[in-house]
């Protein structure tokens, strides 16, 4: 039997894939435009994702289709799109200096991107598997390629990425064949409980296409490989693997649950997520590692509501379109910070640069206080809502406590990390000479002007090193006694100093672009809130 | 597109505005360059004193409706008819509409929010506290004032909650930037323990909201028919968030270090009306929403409030440091507040809002007071400082008329509150309130024994080292204490101006109660 294949339903799937083969031809003719034909192909993609009619379905068999159209499906696809945009930008400063190779980059990212589109779309088991291996795939080579490679960090955490992405995939696999020799449904709309005899069967299988699908959002126990491989992979992939990847996974999960019965099972695993996430997080020392642990307690809040199954997929879908943009434009302005082929660093590297880089800075607040479910981005806000009132109304009112309570945990780091931005950085002063005692009165009376600009240049020196307070007060001292010939104090202004050690960094325009771009479009996305709740409904 | 239709447009405009403004304001002050910071800091003062005028629109306009006799509900309740609203449905998704309303329970408060705000924003005209930018401390001064003015406004349970959330960040980031050496672990304890209770009020709410099909805040008055159970749980859910916002004790202890390391313009509003958020929403959403959990928890409620009292009472006695001090009285003032709450009756609601308005003038007051007596001095420790009277007179004469005010002197706006939250528990009868009445009664005259300890160390006395060679009272300090000083003389002798319009919806609060 030959199937009627409906080409205008698998539109986005042509063009994503279409986008990834573009680049290849790209770089085997030119060797160079790979972000553009990247980011064209992509945004085209998004496009078509929009364009293609709703309800429509392909490769349907007996009412049931592998290729469902619908909104929520062209949302997601967008979404997809978006980020593969994204993180083309931002890597675009690394790609140009070539840090890595960009032809391979970019092919890879957009091949990840198609796998992302197909589990949008996904009506049943195996193209859904098929499509988050096709998604997972080019990440491990992504996380570990570079050109210069300084430290082991970046292949190890690709291996550990590999092997426990191979194996996530192998349960997964087995669960969904048991499910078929269970209740002989490979189609979404077809899962049913088993019954009879192979009611067990069918359980096994469900649960163990769940623990497969949960490897891949990093649900507490099956996390472990995330934050290694967040850490050691360069931060625009790192902001590929906790968003595209995550929603990837969060897809593949909602796909499941929303039919199968297992709701004990994820209701463990969302509590466990959470829980250890955030308890972890509160320790971490390091940028890169503390925002994966936040992700891993994040994918925590987006299981949650899956445990009252139908119910509650579109608050789920919901937080993780609002989760998704937020991440992403916390780890955009990591990237812009660190400059482009640097790890994250440690959360001490941090300190002050809220104040260097005011629109930087903002973004970054608007990013974490959004994870937080904290105004002033709405978004974020809304999305704990949306969980808690899913929770409430469909009766998990338990668990809508542990996600509020977990809110105020994650509401520590969240704070320390946002309060470091804005810290004030501690003055270097270097002293050349002390002031003799009897020297003071007569500098003192040099110049009335010199105190007043004292406290102007050092009002906000840390409190935490009185020397270096004391050095400042006495800089004016030392100009204007140096000038008057009896220079007996000397320091560097910390001033200069300061802004010597720290340099602005030089932002892209590609990557300030894409952080503008993200975060207009959660703080727009927080006030008509609607509109997402409108898409993912349909 | 506006609903309801009997109210004019232009007044569903200012209700509007007197959200956007501040909004707007705070953008654009935050927007402004740092070389124009003193005339970011003006923009933000006109911002404020637009808002002002904006929030005493409601009040001064007499309203279109039939209020008080607009028919009675169902229950043979005088229904809750705010003077103004505008009704707008915003996210149909989670129940949300943009419900804004005033009314007498709610008005006093919009105004004080707006005159406290005004105040502060000129106050930092004149004086910006080390730390950061004056026009980001001004531009958050106006995103709290949004947050603040919005929860007193909101008439949806939902929006109550996210008006309630706005506040928490700024707040944080006004004693972690601006504050004192403290000020990190002061700023996180804040936040920590107050968005622990608003997410046990986020659980509240879903939980009415829920059960009930609609998170209007009007139609909700009563009980709507929610099950005992029901109001129970979201009561006690209620409760203890508005108790650590209030604070109640034993859930104050975020507050005395939040208030010693905040600046002054932080604290004033601190203290003048974030923790009013608390004990609003005790009265309008949690004795408005679940009248039974409330009659159920009420002597529990009552039990605490009169320990706070006590307790805040006897820390005072011992406390050694000024600010400190005047924050763990707002603790024993807050425990009169939530005392004439939890008697649920018309005398003690009514008592609960004029103390609420009148502890925000007067601790307003203290705590700039405390500010610039800090400022001067260099120390809070009320064993450096002494003799203020002799170096000082006019400051010394401030603080001694705001300490008495405090102690609840009739004839200034303190004493009504104190006074008829202790009446309305010995009209509520029985051992238990008769106990909880006379308690709070010692307790009160305790109050007067700390402020009198405190007066008779800062003004009294020989003059210390730390007092000498004060500046005299400036012209800007005079400006934002003026109306605070005034409006702690015309509230107390003439209580109905801000009772006068209350009796309805508090009739219609605690109606469903007995």
């Amino acid at each position: 039997m030959i199937q009627a294949v409906d080409h205008v339903a698998l539109l986005p799937l042509y063009a994503a894939a279409g986008t990834a083969l573009l680049v290849l031809v790209v770089e085997l003719a030119f060797g160079r435009f790979h972000l553009f034909a990247g980011t064209v192909g992509a945004l085209a993609t998004a496009v078509v994702a929009v364009a293609v009619p709703d309800h429509a379905g392909t490769l349907c068999r007996d009412g049931l289709c592998s290729w469902t159209v619908t909104p929520h499906a062209a949302l997601m696809a967008v979404l997809f799109a978006g980020l593969t945009v994204g993180v083309l930008a931002l890597s675009a400063p690394a790609l140009r200096r070539g840090f890595a190779p960009p032809g391979e980059f970019c092919f890879l990212l957009t091949c990840a991107m198609t796998g992302g589109v197909v589990v949008a779309y996904a009506g049943d088991l195996i193209t859904l598997i098929v499509g988050l291996e096709t998604l997972t795939l080019p990440l491990y080579v992504l996380v570990g390629l570079r050109r210069v490679r300084e430290s082991t960090a970046g292949a190890a955490a690709a291996v550990t990425f590999f092997l426990v992405s191979v194996i996530s995939t192998a349960i997964a696999l087995l669960g969904a064949a048991l499910l078929f020799a269970a209740t002989g449904a490979v189609h979404l709309d077809a899962l049913v409980e088993g019954s009879g005899a192979y009611a067990s069967l069918a359980a096994v299988g469900a649960a163990l296409v769940v623990i497969g699908f949960a490897f891949k959002v990093a649900a507490v126990p099956l996390h472990a490989w995330a934050p290694a491989t967040y850490d050691g992979a360069p931060v625009p992939v790192a902001a590929y693997l906790s968003t595209a990847s995550k929603l990837g996974g969060v897809l593949a999960l909602a796909a499941v649950v929303q039919r199968l019965d297992t709701g004990p099972l994820i209701a463990v695993l969302a509590v466990l997520t959470m829980t250890v996430g955030n308890l972890v997080a509160l320790r971490q020392t390091r940028m890169v590692r503390l925002l994966a642990w936040s992700s891993v307690a994040q994918a925590g809040y987006i299981l949650a509501p899956l445990a009252a199954g139908a119910a509650g997929v579109r608050a789920a879908y919901a937080y993780a379109v609002f989760f998704v943009l937020l991440e992403f434009v916390a780890l955009g302005v990591i990237a812009a910070l660190r400059g482009p082929g640097t790890d994250g660093g440690a959360l001490d590297d941090y300190r002050g640069e809220g104040r260097r880089n005011p629109w930087l800075g903002a973004a970054m607040v608007l990013a974490l206080a959004g994870l937080a479910g904290l105004p002033p981005g709405l978004a974020g806000l809304f999305a704990k809502v949306a969980v808690v009132e899913s929770l409430i109304a469909s009766g998990w009112g338990w668990l809508a406590g542990v996600v509020a309570l977990n809110a105020v945990i994650a509401l520590a780091y969240y704070v320390r990390v946002g309060a470091l931005l804005y810290a004030v950085p501690e003055r270097a002063g270097i002293p050349v000479a002390t002031l003799p005692p009897s020297a003071a009165p007569s500098s003192a009376t040099a110049s009335p002007a010199a105190p007043s600009s004292a406290t102007a240049s050092s009002a906000t020196a840390s409190p935490a090193a009185p020397s270096s307070a004391t050095a400042s007060s006495a800089t004016p001292a030392a100009v204007v006694s140096a000038g008057e010939g009896t220079a007996a104090v000397a320091v560097i202004d910390p001033d200069l100093f300061d802004a010597a050690a720290h340099p602005r960094p030089v932002v892209a325009r590609a990557v300030a672009v894409s952080i503008a771009v993200a975060a207009i479009t959660v703080a727009v996305l927080g006030f008509v809130p609607q509109a997402v709740f409108d898409a993912l409904s349909g | 597109m506006m609903a309801p239709d009997d109210v004019p447009l232009g007044m569903q405009l200012v209700l509007i505005a007197l959200l956007a403004v501040p909004a707007l304001g705070a953008a654009a002050v935050a927007l402004m360059p740092a070389r124009r910071d003193r005339g970011a800091r003006l923009l933000a003062t006109v911002v404020a004193a637009a808002t002002f005028v904006l929030s005493l629109l409601p009040g001064v306009i007499p309203s279109t409706r039939e209020v008080g006799w607009a028919g009675y509900g169902s229950a043979g309740l005088p229904p809750v008819v705010p003077w103004v609203e505008v009704d707008v449905p915003w996210v149909p998704a989670l129940g949300i509409d943009f419900h804004l309303g005033v009314d007498g329970v709610s008005w006093p408060l919009v105004v004080l929010t707006g005159l406290l705000t005004l105040l502060c924003c000129g106050y930092t005209l004149a004086k910006v506290p080390a730390g950061g930018s004056g026009r980001t401390l001004a531009a958050l001064l106006l995103v709290l004032e949004v947050g603040i003015l919005g929860t007193f406004l909101a008439l949806d349970l939902v929006l109550f909650f996210v008006f309630f959330e706005v506040v928490l960040l700024p707040m944080y980031a006004v004693i972690a930037g601006w504050g004192g050496i403290e000020r990190r672990r002061a700023a996180r304890k804040f936040v920590l323990y107050t968005l622990f209770g608003s997410v046990l009020l986020l659980l509240g709410v879903f939980t009415v909201v829920v059960a009930a099909g609609t998170g209007d805040l009007l139609a909700l008055v009563g009980g709507y028919g929610l099950s005992r159970t029901t109001q129970c749980v979201a009561f006690a859910l209620f409760a203890v968030a508005f108790a650590v916002k209030a604070p109640l004790w034993p859930l104050h202890t975020w507050l005395p270090d939040a208030h010693t390391e905040a600046p002054t313009v932080g604290s004033v509003i601190l203290a003048g009306v974030l923790l009013k958020m608390g004990t609003y929403g005790l009265i309008r959403v949690g004795v408005g929403v679940a009248p039974e959990g409330a009659a159920w928890a009420a002597p529990v409620l009552g039990i605490l409030a009169a320990a706070a009292i006590i307790a805040g009472s006897l820390v005072c006695l011992r406390q050694t440091e000024l600010k400190r001090l005047i924050a763990y009285s707002s603790v024993g003032h807050m425990g009169f507040v939530l005392l004439g709450i939890a008697t649920l009756t018309m005398t003690g609601v009514q008592a609960a809002l004029i103390g609420n308005v009148a502890h925000g003038l007067i601790t307003g007051l203290l705590f700039f007071l405390a500010g610039a007596i800090k400022d001067r001095a260099h120390t809070g420790d009320l064993g450096e400082l002494g003799g203020l009277r002799e170096t000082a007179p006019r400051l010394a004469g401030l603080l001694g008329f705001a300490a008495i005010a405090s102690l609840g002197l009739p004839g200034l706006a303190g004493f009504w509150g104190e006074a008829f939250a202790v009446v309305a528990a010995v009209e509520r009868g029985g051992p238990l309130w008769l106990t909880l009445a006379v308690v709070a009664a010692i307790g009160g005259a305790l109050t007067a024994a700390y402020f009198l300890r405190l007066l008779r160390r800062i003004t009294h006395g020989p003059a210390a080292p730390a007092v000498a060679g004060f500046p005299a009272v400036t012209r800007s300090e005079w400006l934002a204490w003026s109306p605070l000083i005034l409006l702690t003389l015309v509230v107390g002798l003439v209580p109905a101006l801000v009772l006068a319009a209350a009796s309805d919806p508090v009739a219609a609060l605690t109606g469903a109660v007995r």
